[in-house]
């Protein structure tokens, strides 16, 4: 699996939304992304990458797109590579 | 003060005459603006014919009694805009408290929590153990304060567990795997108090079930009226949970769903403290003046966090003391102080007290 499919994934799983509403796609913007689903996401995202994310980067990741940015910026994870 | 600037502040480096000024300055503009914003509170405080020329000090400010929050619904938010209800648990013939959150509330809960929270833990995640049940959170709309603690808690979690199924059954061998899985690591256990002691403690005593949680770290709070009334005190309920899993390290926190996001941590002296967040006022019943310090009274909070609804200067059902100001050999700045119980007649309300209540 590619990054993209590994952090599309992280969200279609948390949140039963389709790729097409992906990008997007912010916090609050739908129902199942509330702040329980915030959690579900970020455990998503923390295994596909094998990473810990930082309590200050999970309340930062405000959208799908900001969050590849934060994943860029601090943990060395490219989704777009 | 802005709110974000608060936020860059140490919880706890103020001293008090420093944050009396910030205090009295933040709280005066809340009030203006739920005066503003919420006809109901605007009413309330012509009654009491409130100026805010005559305001001099933070005990000034009008506040209201924390009931009126079942009896009301106090919004200063057009309905809109609320995209979260928090509610006191409220039992059968009980009513609840509710309270209305926007985005920006709901937010500066959350960061509240992690700056006061922090200072405690530390900033690391750790592998987490809920002692509740999931079924507290089915509702996503609408939270109790049980399920609100446990939300806001979630972010210190790094995958996590509930310790009961949806019947309170404590799962202790999904707990002993858990533990397992993350050996060697520090584990972060939270739970509201009288749940950790029913269906925690004493079933894990009763049943001579053995943790290792030597390496792990509680944090508790909200159900301490209760233990109070089964004469439980904190240092028993730290003895008692070392016997049963050789925990070390707990926290207690005194809070309300009426004030989420600023806890008042007890340190290790055992003193709850006042973050640079909120405070506590305790005053005298008969005809609420002030309390000097190691005088008994009934506590009222503030808080610089409520906007979307007016609840930034309340008066509990609770009995406290003042121990002193600026002068915990913990080292922490402020206001800290003892909760001794509920006042004589108070309706019995509250997150764990309810659940106590229902079963």
């Amino acid at each position: 699996m590619t990054n993209l499919e590994k952090y599309d994934k992280a969200f279609i799983d948390a949140f039963a939304v389709s790729e097409g509403d992906l990008p997007t796609l912010k916090y609050q913007d739908i129902a199942a992304w509330d702040s329980v689903g915030h959690m579900t996401l970020m455990a998503n995202i923390e295994d596909a990458f094998d990473i810990m994310m930082e309590v200050e980067d999970i309340m930062d990741f405000s959208s799908y797109a900001h969050g590849k940015e934060i994943l860029k910026a601090n943990y060395e994870v490219d989704v777009e590579a | 003060m802005s709110y974000e600037e608060l936020l860059t502040i140490e919880p706890f480096s103020l001293a008090q005459d420093k944050k009396n000024s910030l205090l009295l300055e933040n709280l005066l503009s809340l009030t203006e603006f739920h005066r503003a914003n919420c006809s109901a509170y605007e009413k309330i405080t012509d009654a009491i014919n409130f100026r805010a020329e005559s305001v001099q000090g933070v005990e000034d400010l009008p506040f209201l009694p924390v009931r009126l929050f079942k009896e009301a619904e106090l919004a200063s938010i057009p309905k809109s805009e609320i995209f979260k209800t928090m509610t006191s648990s409220g039992t059968s013939g009980q009513r609840v408290s509710k309270i209305f959150l926007d985005k920006e509330t709901s937010l500066n809960q959350q960061k509240t929590l992690i700056k006061i929270v922090t200072s405690l833990t530390g900033s690391a995640r750790m592998p987490m153990i809920i002692i509740d049940s999931p079924s507290v959170l089915k509702n996503r709309q609408m939270f109790s304060a049980r399920g609100a603690g446990i939300l806001g808690f979630s972010i210190f979690g790094r995958k996590s567990i509930y310790a009961l199924d949806d019947d309170m059954n404590l799962q202790v061998d999904k707990i002993a795997e858990f533990l397992a899985e993350n050996a060697g690591k520090k584990i972060f256990l939270f739970g509201f108090t009288f749940m950790v002691w029913k269906y925690f403690y004493q079933v894990l005593r009763e049943k001579n079930w053995k943790l290792d949680l030597s390496n792990a770290v509680m944090i508790h709070g909200g159900g301490w009226k209760k233990m109070i009334e089964q004469a439980v005190t904190p240092e028993e309920f730290r003895r008692a949970l070392n016997e049963v899993c050789g925990l070390n390290e707990i926290f207690s926190y005194y809070g309300m769903v009426e004030q989420t996001g600023c806890i008042y941590p007890e340190c290790e002296h055992g003193h709850l403290h006042a973050s640079i967040f909120s405070d506590v006022i305790i005053r005298r019943v008969e005809d609420f003046s002030t309390c000097e310090i190691g005088e008994r009274g009934v506590v009222q909070v503030v808080s610089m966090l409520p906007k979307s609804y007016p609840g930034h200067s309340l008066l509990t059902e609770d009995e406290g003391v003042l121990l002193g100001e600026d002068d915990c050999p913990c080292g922490r700045k402020g206001k800290y102080f003892q909760i001794i119980g509920r006042l004589a007649n108070a309706e019995l309300r509250g997150c764990s007290d309810t659940y106590a209540a229902e079963h």
